[in-house]
């Protein structure tokens, strides 16, 4: 059934921005533009003083299926891509097995079947286990529906390994992503390295230990002219060597996470574990350096990294407690608040949401082009709301940002043409 | 008079009162323990449980002492780490020894920041015996209690803090304890050794031992972790040792009648030579002494605000 998104704010970065009407129909964007006559038999979307944008493309996920169900499924971490406007989602390697080889790959997309909500693509790993020894079957990955490969987590410390991966995966012409981690100088490293891990008596992990290996990757991409993509860049020495590397011409894009560009070093104080994700959380310098990517394009993409942890291991203590926190249904909120703070704009903000992360793996997502799939979401932009963990979709509640109130709010997801997703009335 | 608090944690939060609460206690309970029946009933009917997830010889039996001798019931509890079922957080390890009505947790732990977990999530105090890299605010206020009892005043007072910093609490403590008093803090070991950014805690840091160690009234040594040769922090010990070890002479380079202080276990012949750990100027022997005085002073001070 055709549906109508009518008298909309239509932000279809490069494409199309202005008031409008979209029409989609059989699982398709079918015209975009002003004063589009309802065909018959459709179902129209009242879009007044809303955003239309193409649905969110997040690169970086992690769904925990196989292996870690406790902390989230593929239909869980579904429905908390929806909510959060994210209708495509890629996600990592590290369950339990590995996804390096056919079967999991196909059970993943199997599970994303059955839940029915979000396009949830693999990332496949760079090596057999991601342990950074042999290459997985790379091929198979790409022909069973793996959209890129990594060893997220586990980088790649091998530079020849590293090196190999790139060359194979030209073959496939597949993104190879790089959690840039240098595992020697991190070692036992729990949060930044500098005054605060200082005085709290923790473990740090250097800026450095970042900065060598995106320094390396982008060496090796140059050398091999692989597509290379920085998964969660957090230092601005990272960010620095990204716009020198694309300013040579090096096939780089890279990515930063809502709260490498919001919270810093200094949200550990207390031993929150809140605050414990790697790469851990910087200073003001490496945040400001973020933003000054994200504006001038430097960094193209604006991924979660969503890592779910059980309330219980996120209770123990912080050397022991896990990396990582829950992100999808509060990226589009805290991505909101850079256009308002006035870093980028709201076309820069979609983009990095959209077309952006789309183009760093070669998906065709994240854009309302006439007969592109029909992925859209509807965000109130002035809504207001408390973010409270207990209301997410995520099996998870693991986010330092309990208790923020934030602005901009995902009304209607659309995926494939269906509704997947409709918010409730705000409780005030 | 009593501390306001439920735990103590850290001497980066203790104020100068209390800190001077706590030395006057300690002071009449340093008369107890001189006494042929060194006993008071003081915590009579109160329970402290030394929670130990490392292992510690002489802090756990300082603690304990200190307990015995106010009367407290003391349960010594020292979870191997092997023993504690992986999954089960410290918390649900201390809720059950709430449980069974402990007034107060004597926490050792290698996790900087347990204390303070513990703490927020258990109504019982909480003294800090040692986290991680963290803090040992007991020893710290023991040392002041040493650096007091030898008619040293804190305002100026230079102090040489030898070693691992970087890995070791009980420098973090006595760094915060001792700028806060208004002593000048000397930082001597090799860079490798230093914690990041360290000079903004009002410290002076140096690489060279003999210029870190002119002129001071305090050489306040830490125990090398042998176990951390071949993790590239240095490269012998037998270097270690000659760069960085307490030797006769070196202690002529500070002021005369400087004290020589270590946290102890002592590796002789490493940080410090045999014949100055032996001398007249070690009062290393006192701290251990004195600790026993603290910990009462403390653990009645904990009682009383509990």
């Amino acid at each position: 059934m055709p549906i109508l998104i009518k008298g909309g704010k239509v932000v279809d970065p490069g494409r199309f921005v202005g008031v409008g009407d979209v029409l989609i129909d059989q699982g398709k964007v079918v015209a975009v533009g002003p004063n589009i006559q309802a065909p018959a038999g459709s179902t129209t979307i009242e879009a007044k003083d809303r955003l239309v944008l193409p649905g969110f493309v997040d690169l970086h996920v992690h769904f925990r299926e196989p292996g870690f169900e406790y902390k989230e499924t593929i239909q869980s971490g579904s429905a908390a891509a929806v909510a959060g406007g994210f209708t495509t989602v890629c996600c990592m390697p590290n369950t339990n097995p590995v996804n390096d080889n056919q079967a999991v790959t196909e059970f993943i997309l199997e599970r994303a079947r059955l839940a029915g909500l979000a396009n949830v693509w693999p990332v496949g790993a760079i090596t057999k286990g991601s342990e950074g020894k042999e290459l997985a079957e790379i091929g198979d990955l790409r022909r069973s529906g793996c959209v890129a490969i990594s060893d997220d987590g586990k980088p790649v410390m091998n530079s020849l390994v590293m090196r190999r991966a790139m060359e194979y995966a030209l073959a496939f012409d597949l993104t190879v992503v790089d959690h840039c981690e240098d595992l020697h100088l991190a070692e036992g490293g729990c949060m930044n390295e500098g005054l605060v891990s200082t005085e709290l008596g923790l473990p740090g992990i250097p800026s450095a230990a970042e900065d060598v290996m995106v320094a390396r990757n982008l060496s090796l991409s140059e050398l091999t002219g692989a597509r290379l993509h920085l998964a969660h860049i957090s230092t601005a020495g990272s960010v620095r060597m990204v716009r020198e590397a694309k300013a040579r011409g090096i096939k780089v894009t890279a990515e930063a996470c809502p709260h490498h560009f919001i919270l810093t070093e200094e949200v550990v104080r207390g031993y929150n574990t809140h605050a414990k994700m790697n790469p851990p959380l910087r200073t003001w310098d490496d945040v400001r350096a973020i933003k000054e990517g994200l504006r001038d394009g430097t960094i193209d993409v604006i991924a979660t990294d969503h890592a779910p942890h059980a309330t219980q291991e996120k209770q123990q203590d912080f050397t022991e407690a896990p990396f990582g926190i829950v992100g999808l249904e509060t990226a589009l909120s805290l991505t909101l608040g850079l256009v308002e703070e006035g870093v980028i704009s709201l076309e820069q903000a979609v983009e990095k949401l959209t077309s952006g992360p789309a183009a760093a793996f070669g998906l065709k997502k994240g854009t309302l082009a006439v007969g592109a799939d029909a992925d859209v979401t509807i965000v109130d932009q002035q809504a207001e709301w408390v973010v409270d963990p207990g209301k997410f979709r995520s099996k998870s509640r693991n986010t330092p940002f309990v208790g923020w109130k934030v602005k901009g709010r995902v009304l209607t997801t659309i995926v494939g043409g269906r509704v997947v997703f409709e918010a409730g009335p705000l409780e005030s | 008079m009593s501390l306001k608090r439920k735990d103590l944690l850290s001497l980066a939060t203790l104020s100068l009162d209390e800190i001077a609460l706590i030395l006057e206690t300690a002071d009449s309970f340093k008369e107890v323990t001189g006494r042929e029946i060194k006993k008071v009933p003081a915590l009579r009917g109160k329970t402290v449980v030394n929670l130990f997830f490392e292992p510690s010889t002489r802090t756990r039996t300082s603690f304990e002492l200190a307990a015995k001798r106010l009367s407290a019931d003391v349960i010594n509890f020292s979870p191997s780490s092997s023993s504690v079922v992986k999954g089960e957080t410290l918390l649900d390890t201390a809720r059950n020894i709430e449980a069974m009505q402990a007034d107060i947790i004597v926490l050792r732990h290698s996790s900087a920041g347990a204390a303070e977990t513990l703490a927020r999530g258990v109504k019982s105090s909480v003294i800090n015996a040692g986290d991680g890299w963290h803090e040992h605010p007991t020893q710290a206020l023991l040392d002041l209690y040493t650096i007091r009892g030898r008619g040293m005043g804190f305002r100026g007072l230079r102090v040489a803090i030898v070693g691992d910093v970087a890995h070791s609490r009980v420098a973090r403590s006595n760094i915060y304890a001792l700028t806060k008093l208004g002593a000048e803090v000397r930082l001597v070991g090799p860079p490798t050794m230093m914690p990041c950014g360290v000079e903004k805690l009002g410290v002076k840091v140096y690489s060279d031992m003999d210029k870190g160690l002119c002129g001071v009234n305090v050489i306040m040594m830490l125990r090398l972790q042998l176990e951390r040769q071949g993790r590239a922090l240095f490269p012998t010990i037998r270097e270690y040792a000659r760069l960085y070890g307490l030797t006769a002479e070196r202690v002529k380079l500070a002021d005369t009648g400087a004290i020589v202080m270590h946290p102890g276990p002592i590796n002789r012949g490493v940080e410090i030579a045999p014949d100055v750990a032996d001398s007249l100027s070690s009062v290393i022997l006192d701290q251990v002494a004195n600790g026993v005085a603290v910990r009462m002073g403390i653990l009645y001070l904990m009682s009383e605000a509990g």
